[in-house]
């Protein structure tokens, strides 16, 4: 029961980065793909009506972990005091930007927005890279299991390093990389023309940026948490995460070049979801390792919620979430094909 | 720690407070907006379609604040209350998860299709999506309030060896006692807020002579809605709380009533200032005999007062208590009585015309707010000492890693950027309502 929370969080956080991860990425690149007023309002609308329900899936997976592992929400979120916060004000500005940009119509407005918009995608995405950078190396837990990390302190991986150190830096290089693509990819996807150009042009060079940062990525990973290979060691078929995550590159390469841009924002999803299931697969039964003994690291085992409450939780989490899933493929259904600009005055 | 504690529930109590603006008035609000949908249908108008775009506006914007500043007190469980989420998130994790898996992503999705898919949805489908917008403010608003009423009378838990508690009971949890009242007198102070809101808008178009006919449709659901709430609001659901309050919290029924000694007919007291060293209500103003009875049902029956309480049990600030609960009482009463005046003056056709009562209407919106805010003030310093009652003190439930530099540098910021969201909001929000329903194009 508490290997199937482990998968249920890890697949909310999936489905996060993945559906979010568009909407942030079209965030990245929407000051960079979208020149005009027309162009912006274009990106704009292609994530207007989902990107608050891709958010909630960020809620949902706090909630669920909430839940089922509350010893592992109340440190980290203790721990990781700063960087929530900032996270927190970031989503606000980057809420804002989106739905206060189009009241007004004066340039000044907009592209003041625009910027906010823009800005607050991009730092969101650094420091969700380094927030798993951060359960990857380990944080400084107590004998108590609760921990406090400063923004920085040397850079330096050392038990009491920072949020962000060379290592963490790097995953939100890599974040950044990825999820720039998988944006463009989107945006290749829901729009023509000149900006439909400008957005497989980044896209494919975000692409490659995202293998070379990842090759380091796993590089820098197996120096620091050598640890992570032990359950690939011990059970074989976990290759078939990073395989999946190869195959999802390889896809996007290939339909990048074709101008394919659906199958290419399909294998971005593909390839995050690789990544992330290879991670959650590497840490397994940790949830948050303990860079300071690894007796104190908090498992699946030592933070678990009740037997009943987990298993009274089974019934309505998969109806709730089968549900939600109902919801998105009508909604995305709903609004599919290529975003036609609304009258001003309507929509963003 | 003390400063920690200080500067952690200093923190809770501004953010939450500034947030309970913005729901309050989506979850009215959404009611009222399918009641015009629903109108519009009925009666084949476009008129009132016209009317609950003009509203689905002002609902975007609003919507859009509340759910960021939401966020925040969904993380703050675990930021700053880091024990407490330890110690109960095997209780109330449940029902935070559930708001996050059956409201927000029915709210959010429906909304989507409620805001940009009037054309694509065709009437009835629009109509469907602002019910369902509706009902996922409404069931969010459901596990909050559960939530809340497992801190204020925790029901179905076991204590496991570590200290923590677990659910042992889904429907206990979900059906404890406590939640029925105050559920019901939320939802209605929500509809309370927007048909305020609703009233003053139509009340300023009517009086200044602009969009005169849109004016009068929203005086119409305004008044009625506003009447309907404010009275379920008073009894029986107030009255329901308020028993409740007797049976399981009665330390805090003292505090909040300003009843220092037990007496037998004890009275309700309307005006007064609490005197915590000499114990007393300075002039008061009081009706004999009545808080007996609204308690019990009896004149002559005996009331708890605070003298009945050992001491580190009452509630830690009872003079901020007592009067949150006053102001809101009172509040409550003016309530119904402008909006008992505003539907006979409707009824006998003279609300368009009588200006001194649109005057009332438009100025007052700002009282629900006042009203709702109190109102969880009451319930929140009611539970004080405790965080769950009974179980856990506030004392216990802080980070314990958390310093109260780091506690005080995020709460500069969340004012920074709350001034900040709050001036562009009302920015926003008097831009629509002085452009007002007129159709564009």
């Amino acid at each position: 029961m508490e290997t199937f929370w482990f998968i249920a969080v890890g697949f909310m956080l999936t489905m996060y980065v993945i559906l979010d991860g568009f909407d942030l990425g079209a965030g990245i690149l929407h000051l960079f793909v979208a020149k005009s007023d027309n162009e912006r309002r274009l990106v704009l609308n292609s994530i207007g009506p989902v990107w608050d329900g891709n958010e909630v899936w960020l809620i949902a997976a706090g909630g669920t972990l909430y839940f089922s592992f509350p010893k592992v929400y109340a440190s980290s979120f203790s721990g990781f005091y700063l960087p929530l916060m900032i996270v927190l004000w970031l989503l606000m500005l980057r809420a804002i930007g989106i739905e206060f940009r189009h009241h007004i119509h004066h340039p000044m407005w907009k592209s003041f927005w625009d910027v906010v918009f823009s800005v607050a995608s991009i730092l969101l995405v650094v420091f969700f890279g380094a927030a798993l950078g951060n359960v990857v190396r380990g944080v400084p837990l107590n004998a108590d299991g609760y921990f406090f990390e400063p923004l920085w302190t040397t850079f330096s991986v050392v038990p009491e390093a920072g949020i962000l150190d060379w290592f963490t830096v790097i995953m939100g290089v890599v974040a950044f990389a990825t999820l720039t693509a998988h944006g463009g990819n989107f945006i290749a996807m829901k729009t023509e023309g000149e900006l439909q150009r400008h957005a497989r042009e980044f896209a494919a060079v975000a692409w490659l940026g995202t293998l070379m940062t990842s090759v380091v990525a796993l590089i820098a990973t197996s120096i620091i948490r050598p640890t992570i290979w032990d359950n690939y060691e011990t059970s074989w078929w976990g290759y078939l995460f990073p395989t999946m995550g190869l195959l999802g590159w390889l896809g996007g390469f290939y339909f990048q070049r074709k101008k394919e841009d659906a199958k290419a924002f399909i294998a971005s999803c593909v390839f995050i979801a690789g990544m992330a299931a290879s991670t959650a697969f590497g840490l397994f039964p940790n949830l948050l390792p303990a860079s300071t003994d690894s007796s104190f690291n908090l498992t699946v085992h030592n933070t678990a919620a009740s037997e009943y409450g987990h298993s009274v939780g089974l019934v309505w989490w998969i109806i709730g979430v089968t549900i939600a899933a109902g919801y998105f493929v009508y909604l995305f259904y709903s609004f599919r094909g290529k975003i036609k600009l609304p009258a001003e005055g309507e929509g963003y | 720690m003390e400063d920690a504690l200080i500067m952690g529930r200093f923190q809770f109590a501004f953010t939450i407070m500034f947030h309970y603006l913005f729901p309050q008035l989506t979850i009215g609000l959404a009611l009222l907006i399918v009641i015009m949908k629903g109108l519009a249908i009925r009666k084949n108008d476009e008129f009132y379609n016209q009317g609950a775009r003009f509203w689905a506006k002002i609902f975007a914007v609003n919507f859009a604040v509340g759910v960021v500043t939401g966020i925040p007190m969904e993380f703050q469980f675990g930021t700053n209350w880091a024990k407490f989420s330890t110690f109960a998130g095997g209780v109330i994790g449940q029902t935070l998860a559930m708001e996050g898996v059956f409201a927000f992503f029915l709210e959010s999705s429906f909304l989507g299709l409620f805001l940009f898919g009037e054309k694509r949805l065709g009437k009835l489908g629009h109509f469907f999506a602002a019910f369902m917008v509706f009902l996922g403010s409404w069931i969010s608003g459901f596990f909050i309030i559960a939530t809340n009423a497992w801190m204020q009378h925790p029901v179905a838990y076991q204590m496991a060896a570590d200290g923590s508690v677990h659910i042992s009971s889904f429907w206990g949890l979900l059906l404890n006692p406590w939640v029925g009242w105050q559920y019901a007198h939320n939802m209605l102070g929500s509809v309370v807020t927007a048909a305020f809101v609703m009233s003053a808008v139509g009340a300023y178009y009517v009086l200044a002579n602009h969009h005169l006919e849109y004016g009068k449709m929203f005086l119409r659901i305004g008044v009625v809605a506003g009447l309907i709430a404010a009275v379920l609001a008073a009894f029986p659901t107030g009255d329901g709380q308020g028993k409740n309050l007797a049976k399981h919290q009665p330390v805090t029924l003292a505090a909040m009533e300003g009843l220092f000694e037990t007496k037998e007919g004890a009275e309700l007291i309307l005006i007064g200032q609490p005197d915590m060293e000499k114990l007393k209500i300075d002039n008061p103003i009081h009706i004999p005999n009545l808080l007996s009875f609204l308690t019990y049902n009896r004149w002559q029956a005996e009331v708890k007062g605070l003298d009945a309480f050992p001491r580190e049990n009452w509630p830690t600030n009872i003079p901020l208590l007592y009067f949150s609960y006053h102001i809101m009482v009172g509040l409550g009463t003016i309530f119904i009585a402008i909006m008992a005046t505003s539907v006979v003056l409707l009824r006998k056709q003279k609300l368009f015309s009588a200006r001194w009562m649109l005057w009332i209407l438009m100025l007052s919106f700002p009282f629900p707010y006042i009203a709702n805010t109190t109102g969880w003030m009451t319930a929140e310093l009611g539970r004080q000492p405790w965080l769950v009652y009974g179980l856990m003190r506030t004392a216990e439930g802080i980070s314990p890693t958390v310093s109260a530099g780091n506690s005080l540098f995020t709460l500069l910021g969340f004012m920074g950027m709350y001034t900040l969201l709050g001036l562009l909001f009302l920015f926003l929000v008097m831009r629509e309502v002085f452009h007002g329903p007129a159709v564009e194009k």
